[in-house]
C-alpha cells in the first residue's frame, strides 16, 4: 500500500536531522497560520499560486532562490564547523553518511534550487519588459516550470525527514548511485528532484529563447537589445541544447536502479565513464548558464551607474557568444585525471583556457565603461566591484587547473572546492544579488534599504576571502574534498579561519534579511514613484514601479540602443499616447500548481515504490494538460477605459514625484550627481 | 515634467500588433524538438559506447530479424505520408479527410508499436531482456525510447481526433495539428537513424 | 482552386501532394537500398556501413525537405539556424564522447 514506506523511514535516532526537520516543519506551520490568522489564502491564491503574470512568478522564483539560499547555506555552516574540530583523535559532531548527505545536498540546493531558480526569476521580472513585451511566449508553461522547480524542492526538504538524501554528491557519479552500493531513497530522491527541476529549466529555456526572438518591441533589432537580454538569450541556448544531456544522464542511473540495467553498474557490461561524460557534457554549460545571466546585470549596473553608455556592445556580445560555443567543448576538465589520455587532456585543456578569454573580454569592457563614467556607488554598484576583484582570482584558478599537469596534482583536493566556489560566489551570487538589489523597486514598488545592504556586501565580501583563501592553502597542501575527519592537524588552523569566514558570510545573510524586513517596513519612504529609481537606461524603467499587469499601455518602438535611455533625451519619455485599447492578458489558473503537486507526488511515489500512486498521479498530469488544451476561454481583456484609468494613475504619481524633493532619487536632472 | 502638454511622438509607440500566436508556438515546439534530438544523440552516444557490451550474452547479428524491421520502417513510412495528406487537408479546412487520414496514420503507428512490443516481449521471454547486458540495456532503451515517444504521438492523435470531432478545425486545433505532424515526422526521421545505427549497423 | 487557410503568417511551406509523394517514394527508395545491401551480405564491411550511412544521410535530408518543408526562406531561418546549431552540438559531443571513450577503453582495458 504505501511501497517501502513505514514510520521507520524517520531518523528518530539522529537527534540534529530531527531537529534540523522538526524546526522546518515547525517554520511551515507557523508560516501557515500566519497566512489563516490574516486571512490571506484567497488572496494568494488568486494573486500568486495561479498567476501567470512573469512578474509575480519572477518573485516566487527569488522568494524560493532565498529559502533554498538558507537551507543550503545551513549545509554550509555544518560541513565547514565540523572540519574545524575533526582533527586528528576529535571525529567532530557528523558521522560519515550524515556529512556525506550534508555535501551532496548543498551542492544540489545551490546550483539546482538556488541559483538556477534565482536566474530564472531575474529572467522573468526583467526581459519581457526590457524588450518591449506584455508577456513571455507562453505563460502557461512559464507557470508550470515554476511550479515544477518548486516541487523539486520540495521534494529535497522533504528528504529530511522522511529517508534520506543522497550520499553521492550533488554530480552523483556510479557505480556508487548504482543500487548495490546506495540501497536507500537518498539517490532516488536525488534522482527524481534533479529531473523534475531539469525539465522545469528546459521549459524555460524554451520560453524565454522564443520570447526574446519573437515577441521584442518594433524596431529593436537583435543589435539594439539590452546585454542582459542578450545574455538571457544566449543562456537559454544552453539550457535548452544542454538539459536534455542531463535528462539521458539522470534517466539511465534510473533504468539501472529500477529495472536493473546494466549502463553504469561494474558488472554485465555496464560502463562507469559514460555516467561522468554525460553529466559533464551538461555540468559545463550548467556552469555558464549560472554565471551569464550574472554578467548581463553586471553590465546593466555597470552602464547605468557610470551613467554611460556600455563600452564595446558588439564584443560584449560576441564575447558571449563565443563563450556559449566554447563552453560545449571543454567538458572534460572534469575528469582530466580519470585515464583519458594526454592527447584528449591536451585538447580540452586548450579549449578550456580559451574560454577564458571572453570572460576577460567582458571584464574589460566593464572597466572602460566606467573609465571616466559619473560613477555612483549604489549598493547593485558595490556587487558589482566585489565581483570584479574576486570573480578574477577565480577565472585564473580555473586556468591554473585548465592544465591537465596541474589538475593531476589539484584534482578534487579543496584548491577545486575553492575555485569554483570563487567563481560561483562572487561570480554568480554577487551578480544575481546585484540583480535583486537592483530590479527588486521594479517588481514591489519600493527600493531595498542602502545601509543594511552594504553592511551585507561587506560580510560576504571579507567573509568569501576568509572561508575561500584557505581552502586554496590546503588544496596546495594535499587536502581532499569531502572529508568529515582527518589526521593531518596541520590543516586544521586553516579549516579554522574557514569557519570563522562562514561565520561572518552568515552575519552576511542575516544582514540581507534584515535588510528585507527594514525595506518592507520603512517602504513608504523608499518608494519609487516614478518607474525609474536608478535613471536607467533600459525599457524596463519606462513602466510603473511595480508595473500594470500588461507592462506597456502601447508597445513602444525602439531607435537605438539603451531605449530608454534615448526616450528620455529625445523629451519623449513619460508622455501619454493619444489614445488607448483594450489589452487582451492571459487568465490566471491554477493548473501549473496542480501539475507542480502532481510532479511532486508523482516523484514521492517513485521514490517510495507507492505504484498506484506515480500511476495515478501521472494520469492526472496528462489529464490535467489534456483538458487545459480543450480549454477555450484563456484570455482575459482589459478594457481601453481601464488601461487609461491606470495609465492617468501613473502619470498622477509622476506628477507628485516631480514636484517632491527627493535627494535619493537621481531625476533627469540629477544625471550623474551623487 | 509636463504631462499635461504633448503626447508621445507616433514614431515612438504602437498598437501592439496581434501577435502571431501560431507561428510562436510553431517556433516554441521547433525548439523543443532540437531538444528532443539532443535527448536522442545522448542515447545514441551511449548506445554507440555499449554496443559491443555483450557480457557472453547475444550480439544484434543473432537478435535482429531484418525483414521484420523493413516492415516497421515501411509502417511509419506509410504513416507520415498519411499524416502529410491530412495536413494538406487541413490547410483547406476540410474537417472529414483531415480526420480520416489521420486515422489512418493512427492505425499504422499503433502497427508499428504492436510490432516493437512483439519484438521487445519475443526477447525478453527468452532472457535477452534489457537487465542482461550492457547492451541490451542501450539496445531498448534508444528503441524503447523511440517507441515511448511514438506512443506520445499517438496519444496526441487521438486526443486531437477528440478535438477536431467536437470543435471542428478552428485556428487552435489547426495549429495544434502542425505541430502534431512536425512531431510525427521528426519521429520518424529518428527512426531512420534508429535502423541504420541499430539494426543495420549491428547486422553488418 | 481550393482556397487555402494558412495556419500562421510566417509564409513557411506548406507542401503539396507532389512534395508528399516524392519524399515517399525517395524514401521508400533508400531504405530498401539500405537494407537490401545488408541483407544480401555480398557486400564487404565496411563499403556496407558506408551505403547504409549514405542512404541515412540523404533519408534525413529528403524527411527535411519534403515533409517538414523545411527551406532556406527567411520564414524558416530561425529553424534553420537551430537546427544547424543542434548539429554542431552534437557532433562536439557525439563526436567527443567517442573519442574520449574509446581512448578510455584502450588504455584502461
Amino acid at each position: 500500500m504505501f511501497g517501502r514506506l513505514s514510520l521507520s523511514a524517520i531518523p528518530y535516532d539522529k537527534p540534529i536531522i530531527m531537529g534540523a526537520a522538526g524546526g522546518s516543519v515547525l517554520l511551515g506551520l507557523v508560516i501557515l497560520a500566519l497566512i489563516t490568522y490574516y486571512g490571506k489564502w484567497t488572496y494568494l491564491w488568486k494573486e500568486w499560486l495561479t498567476s501567470l503574470d512573469h512578474k509575480k512568478i519572477g518573485i516566487m522564483y527569488i522568494v524560493l532562490a532565498l529559502v533554498m539560499l538558507l537551507r543550503g547555506f545551513s549545509d554550509a555552516v555544518m560541513m565547514r564547523s565540523q572540519q574545524a574540530i575533526a582533527a586528528g583523535a576529535s571525529l567532530g559532531y557528523l558521522p560519515p553518511g550524515h556529512f556525506n548527505q550534508i555535501f551532496s545536498a548543498h551542492g544540489t540546493i545551490m546550483i539546482v534550487f538556488m541559483a538556477m531558480p534565482f536566474l530564472v526569476g531575474l529572467m522573468n521580472i526583467a526581459i519581457p519588459q526590457q524588450i518591449g513585451a506584455r508577456d513571455v511566449a507562453f505563460p502557461f508553461m512559464n507557470s508550470v516550470s515554476f511550479w515544477l522547480t518548486a516541487a523539486g524542492a520540495m521534494l529535497v526538504m522533504v528528504s529530511l525527514g522522511v529517508g534520506e538524501f543522497s550520499k553521492a554528491g550533488w554530480s552523483g557519479y556510479a557505480p556508487l548511485t548504482e543500487k548495490n552500493y546506495s540501497p536507500g531513497t537518498g539517490v532516488d530522491y536525488w534522482l527524481w528532484a534533479f529531473q523534475i527541476a531539469g525539465i522545469g529549466s528546459l521549459l524555460s529555456g524554451i520560453n524565454f529563447l522564443v520570447t526574446i526572438l519573437k515577441m521584442r518591441a518594433p524596431g529593436m533589432t537583435l543589435m539594439r537589445m539590452p546585454l542582459f537580454t542578450w545574455t538571457t538569450l544566449f543562456t537559454n541556448v544552453l539550457m535548452i541544447w544542454a538539459f536534455p544531456v542531463l535528462t539521458v544522464a539522470l534517466a539511465l542511473t534510473t533504468l539501472d536502479r529500477y529495472l536493473g540495467m546494466h549502463f553504469f553498474s561494474n558488472t554485465l557490461g555496464g560502463n562507469l565513464m559514460m555516467y561522468v561524460n554525460l553529466f559533464w557534457i551538461w555540468g559545463h554549460p550548467e556552469v555558464y548558464i549560472v554565471i551569464l545571466p550574472a554578467f548581463g546585470v553586471f553590465s546593466e549596473v555597470v552602464a547605468t551607474f557610470s551613467g554611460k553608455r556600455l563600452f564595446g556592445y558588439r564584443s560584449l556580445v560576441y564575447a558571449t557568444g563565443a563563450i556559449t560555443v566554447l563552453s560545449f567543448a571543454v567538458w572534460l576538465h572534469h575528469f582530466f585525471t580519470m585515464g583519458a589520455g594526454p592527447d584528449v587532456n591536451i585538447a580540452f585543456g586548450i579549449a578550456t583556457m580559451m574560454i577564458a578569454i571572453p570572460t576577460g573580454v567582458k571584464i574589460f569592457n566593464w572597466l572602460f565603461t566606467m573609465y571616466r563614467g559619473r560613477i555612483r556607488f549604489k549598493l547593485p554598484m558595490y556587487w558589482t566591484l566585489g565581483f570584479m576583484v574576486t570573480f578574477a582570482v577565480g577565472g585564473m584558478t580555473g586556468v591554473l587547473l585548465s592544465l591537465p599537469p596541474a589538475d593531476f596534482v589539484l584534482h578534487n583536493s579543496l584548491f577545486l572546492v575553492a575555485h569554483f566556489h570563487n567563481v560561483l560566489i562572487p561570480g554568480a551570487l554577487f551578480g544575481f544579488l546585484a540583480g535583486y538589489t537592483y530590479w527588486f523597486p521594479k517588481a514591489v514598488g519600493f527600493r531595498l534599504e542602502e545601509t543594511w545592504g552594504r553592511r551585507a556586501f561587506w560580510c560576504w565580501v571579507i567573509g568569501f576571502y576568509l572561508a575561500f583563501m584557505p581552502l586554496y592553502l590546503l588544496g596546495f597542501m594535499g587536502m581532499p574534498r569531502r572529508m568529515e575527519h582527518y589526521v593531518n592537524s596541520a590543516w586544521q588552523p586553516y579549516l579554522i579561519i574557514a569557519a570563522g569566514g562562514t561565520a561572518v558570510i552568515l552575519a552576511g545573510i542575516v544582514f540581507l534579511m534584515i535588510q528585507l524586513a527594514v525595506s518592507i517596513r520603512r517602504r513608504e519612504a523608499n518608494r519609487d514613484m516614478t518607474g525609474d529609481p536608478w535613471d536607467g537606461r533600459t525599457l524596463e524603467w519606462a513602466t510603473a514601479s511595480p508595473p500594470a499587469e500588461y507592462n506597456f499601455a502601447n508597445i513602444p518602438v525602439v531607435h537605438d540602443i539603451d531605449a530608454f535611455a534615448d526616450l528620455k533625451e529625445t523629451g519623449m519619455a513619460y508622455r501619454p499616447p493619444d489614445r488607448y485599447h483594450d489589452i487582451r492578458m492571459p487568465k490566471s489558473t491554477g493548473k501549473g500548481f496542480i501539475l507542480g503537486v502532481l510532479a511532486f507526488t508523482l516523484g514521492f511515489a517513485l521514490i517510495w515504490y507507492i505504484w498506484w500512486l506515480a500511476l495515478l498521479s501521472g494520469l492526472g498530469l496528462l489529464i490535467i494538460l489534456i483538458a487545459r488544451s480543450f480549454q477555450e476561454d484563456l484570455h482575459v481583456t482589459i478594457s481601453a477605459a481601464e488601461v487609461e484609468r491606470i495609465e492617468n494613475e501613473h502619470y498622477r504619481q509622476l506628477k507628485s514625484a516631480a514636484e517632491t524633493e527627493r535627494p535619493h532619487e537621481p531625476g533627469k536632472h540629477r544625471k550623474g550627481k551623487k | 515634467m509636463n504631462t499635461e502638454a504633448a503626447t508621445i511622438d507616433s514614431a515612438y509607440v504602437r498598437e501592439a500588433p496581434h501577435p502571431d500566436t501560431a507561428a510562436i508556438q510553431a517556433l516554441g515546439f521547433w525548439i523543443y524538438l532540437m531538444s528532443d534530438l539532443v535527448l536522442f544523440a545522448a542515447i545514441f552516444a551511449t548506445y554507440a559506447v555499449l554496443r559491443g557490451n555483450y557480457a557472453g550474452g547475444p550480439s544484434g547479428r543473432e537478435l535482429f530479424d531484418l525483414p521484420y524491421t523493413v516492415v516497421e520502417t515501411m509502417l511509419l513510412l506509410f504513416s507520415s505520408s498519411s499524416c502529410g495528406l491530412g495536413m494538406l487537408a487541413a490547410y483547406r479546412g476540410r474537417k472529414n479527410p483531415v480526420l480520416i487520414w489521420f486515422g489512418v496514420t493512427f492505425l499504422l503507428g499503433l502497427g508499428f508499436i504492436f510490432m516493437e512490443i512483439n519484438e521487445f516481449h519475443t526477447m525478453i521471454v527468452a532472457g535477452n531482456g534489457p537487465a542482461r547486458s550492457g547492451f541490451l540495456s542501450a539496445f531498448f532503451t534508444l528503441v524503447g525510447s523511440h517507441g515511448a515517444h511514438v506512443c506520445a504521438g499517438l496519444l496526441w492523435m487521438a486526443v486531437m481526433i477528440g478535438q477536431m470531432t467536437a470543435k471542428g478545425l478552428t485556428p487552435p486545433v489547426r495549429s495544434r495539428l502542425m505541430r502534431l505532424s512536425m512531431f510525427w515526422h521528426f519521429l520518424d526521421i529518428v527512426w531512420v537513424g534508429v535502423f541504420t545505427i541499430v539494426y543495420l549497423m549491428g547486422s553488418i | 482552386m481550393e482556397r487555402i487557410l494558412p495556419i500562421d503568417d510566417s509564409g513557411a511551406g506548406q507542401g503539396s501532394l507532389r512534395s508528399y509523394l516524392t519524399g515517399f517514394i525517395l524514401s521508400v527508395l533508400l531504405s530498401l537500398i539500405a537494407f537490401g545491401t545488408v541483407m544480401t551480405g555480398r557486400v564487404s564491411a565496411p563499403a556496407a556501413s558506408a551505403i547504409v550511412i549514405f542512404a541515412a544521410v540523404v533519408q534525413v535530408l529528403v524527411h527535411l525537405r519534403f515533409f517538414l518543408h523545411l527551406n532556406a526562406s527567411s520564414a524558416w531561418r530561425w529553424n534553420v539556424l537551430a537546427l544547424i546549431f543542434t548539429g554542431v552540438i552534437m557532433f562536439l559531443f557525439v563526436g567527443g564522447t567517442l573519442w574520449i571513450m574509446f581512448h578510455l577503453n584502450q588504455r584502461l582495458m
